[in-house]
């Protein structure tokens, strides 16, 4: 009972902070210092003065900002997020096209992040101290401070420059028809990219799975299991990995806003036609309705990872779930 | 001094000072070597286009025949500029947000939280963009974007840390004394948040740097005519096809030990000074 209640609690939190955030954006965005009328109708356009002003008023341009928040949400609800300027199309099909290059690579860098990095934060935490384990969080301080629109470029020179085991960028083969671009074809484009941004994201994982393990492997239920003749192996295997394996988890989910960044800038620098270049080529040509659309979607994104991640802690962390108090 | 009274002297304490004191003196070098600069050493010299690194080049020259060591000092010292102004700006407003939220509680603690949400929930790239955007790209557009959106971590931390000892007795005896909330707050509770306060700022140097330099690299930061990180890179990216790899390498390398070196003097400095670890 109580649980269904703090669920439903949270989710109108979640929603009311959307709404904020989509208000915060679509002010950012209305304030900068770029006429929409312009950059729609380009700077040497023969428009007559007249012809302009119908069109500002036809648009409401001329309306006070809380009208046009209202107008502007009321066509979002009913799937209407207007026509990019840059693309020329509805902002939904583009959004919805390109959402889903960028979420097979996020997807694919997330999954492989998080399973790897949690296998070797497991393997350093056993054997922390040695050699293997100094090396692998120097690597993943290296990392972690690392730029990531570094990273790709490196990733980019050593496979696809000097070893040319790779293509250059892009998701298909330059002047292939999209119908036939193969799906191994797509796999092939997206391993660079896939690999820079589990890079990214892996070291930290790493660093935390292996911090908890070493934490936990100092408790006493530890020494406990140690003096019944329990082996490492046992003991990691049997009682550690559930206590760690949750909340490297939630800390996988939790980290979708620099996993959207990360993607933002890995694509980029391959020039992969996803969500990332869409921004800043959104940005670049003052296109707002499909900025703002992005921005949205973003948010959104955003939301459902801490949703589930809160959504994690309460249902397996027994003293959040009967606890609930915070302060 | 035998060799045992030389390693007791070399202790961790000092070790950690001195390994701190390294790590600033070079960023504080590159910073002050940046600022007096030649700029003709990093001028556009034609004929020494795209030279490979070698004893006089020692990053190489890229198409306009600039050489890449200066211009990588140049440039992080540029980068230091904008990474240490937009993040001191950000630890105040933390300061001030987390002290007030945490003191006077009720619907300004609500408030802040509520904000602190808000800008955590857009990816924080896309915020910096947006922000930026709004002031019209450029130097100061960066600037500011870096600096109103590197609060949120470090208000949670003051908030938390000044909940600690809100209760404290000094604290309540001092309310009983007759001082008002601010009063207690300048006198009382911002010298035991000072600490941590000062590991968060300096903490928030390299993603202060590490973000301007992105947002300067997908081109609404700084301008393409001054030397960053950002512009060299972004200016990397295409030569990168012909296997031009020292435009690219260096300057992200140097940016890399400049992040690190922040992230070691924060950690160092939190050992130093908490009493526990401090005295090992």
């Amino acid at each position: 009972m109580k649980r269904g209640k703090s669920i439903l609690f949270e989710l109108i939190r979640m929603i009311l902070l959307l709404i904020s955030v989509s208000i915060l954006a679509f002010v950012l965005i209305t304030k900068a210092p770029i006429d929409p009328l312009v950059s729609y109708i380009g700077t040497e356009s023969t428009l007559s003065q007249e012809a302009k002003n119908e069109i500002a008023e036809y648009w409401g341009l001329n309306d006070s900002l809380p009208e046009r928040f209202l107008t502007w949400a009321n066509h979002v609800l009913h799937g209407d997020m207007g026509t990019s300027i840059t693309y020329k199309r509805p902002v939904v099909d583009i959004i919805t096209e390109r959402f889903a290059y960028s979420f097979v690579l996020m997807l694919m860098a997330w999954l492989l992040s998080g399973v790897l990095g949690f296998i070797l934060g497991v393997i350093c935490g056993m054997k922390s101290g040695s050699i293997f384990d100094r090396m692998v969080k120097f690597f993943c301080l290296a990392m972690k401070s690392a730029p990531t629109f570094w990273l790709g470029l490196l990733v980019l020179m050593i496979f696809a420059v000097i070893l040319g085991w790779f293509p250059l960028g892009m998701a298909a083969p330059i002047g292939k028809v999209a119908s036939e671009v193969t799906l191994g074809e797509r796999l092939y484009h997206l391993v660079l990219p896939v690999m820079t941004l589990t890079l990214v994201s892996m070291s930290e994982v790493v660093l935390y799975t292996r911090q908890k393990l070493i934490e936990i492997m100092n408790s006493d239920f530890i020494l406990y299991a140690r003096t019944r003749g329990e082996n490492k192996r046992q003991i990691v295997m049997r009682h550690a990995l559930r206590n760690i394996a949750l909340p490297a988890i939630t800390v996988q989910f939790a980290s979708f806003s620099e996993l959207f960044g990360g993607m933002a800038l890995a694509e980029n620098v391959f020039s992969y036609p996803g969500i990332g270049t869409a921004t800043t080529a959104a940005a670049m040509n003052a296109d707002v309705p499909l900025l703002l659309g992005i921005a949205l979607c973003s948010a959104l994104f955003v939301f459902t990872g801490n949703m589930i991640a809160n959504g994690l802690y309460g249902i397996f962390d027994p003293r959040i779930r009967e606890g609930g108090n915070n302060d | 001094m035998t060799k045992r009274e030389w390693n007791l002297s070399w202790n961790r304490r000092t070790k950690v000072a001195l390994l701190a004191g390294i790590a600033t003196l070079y960023l504080v070098g590159i910073f002050i070597w940046g600022l007096c600069l030649d700029p003709a050493l990093y001028g556009v010299n034609y004929s020494e286009k795209l030279i490979a690194p070698c004893t006089e080049h020692w990053f190489g020259t890229d198409f306009m025949g600039r050489d890449m060591f200066y211009r990588c000092i140049k440039g992080l010292s540029n980068s230091l500029i904008v990474g240490v102004l937009a993040a001191g700006v950000s630890s105040i407003l933390a300061l001030v947000l987390g002290i007030t939220a945490a003191i006077f509680g009720g619907w300004i603690d609500k408030f802040v939280n509520v904000c602190v949400d808000l800008c955590m929930g857009l990816p924080h790239l896309v915020l910096l963009i947006l922000i930026s955007f709004m002031l019209g790209k450029g130097t100061r557009g960066v600037t500011i974007a870096v600096a109103l959106t590197h609060w949120p971590g470090l208000t949670r931390i003051v908030r938390a840390e000044v909940m600690q000892v809100r209760s404290a007795q000094y604290v309540q005896a001092a309310y009983k004394m007759g001082k008002t909330k601010v009063q207690v707050a300048v006198t009382h509770i911002m010298p035991h948040v000072l600490p941590s306060y000062l590991i968060g700022l300096i903490l928030l140097f390299p993603h202060a740097i590490m973000h301007e330099a992105s947002i300067t690299f997908l081109g609404f930061g700084l301008p393409k005519e001054m030397p960053a990180i950002g512009v060299i890179l972004s200016e990397a990216m295409n030569h990168i096809a012909m296997g031009k790899w020292w435009l690219a390498l260096f300057p992200g390398m140097m940016l890399l030990i400049a992040v690190l070196l922040f992230d070691v003097i924060g950690e160092q400095l939190k050992k130093l000074w908490n009493p526990t670890s401090g005295n090992e």
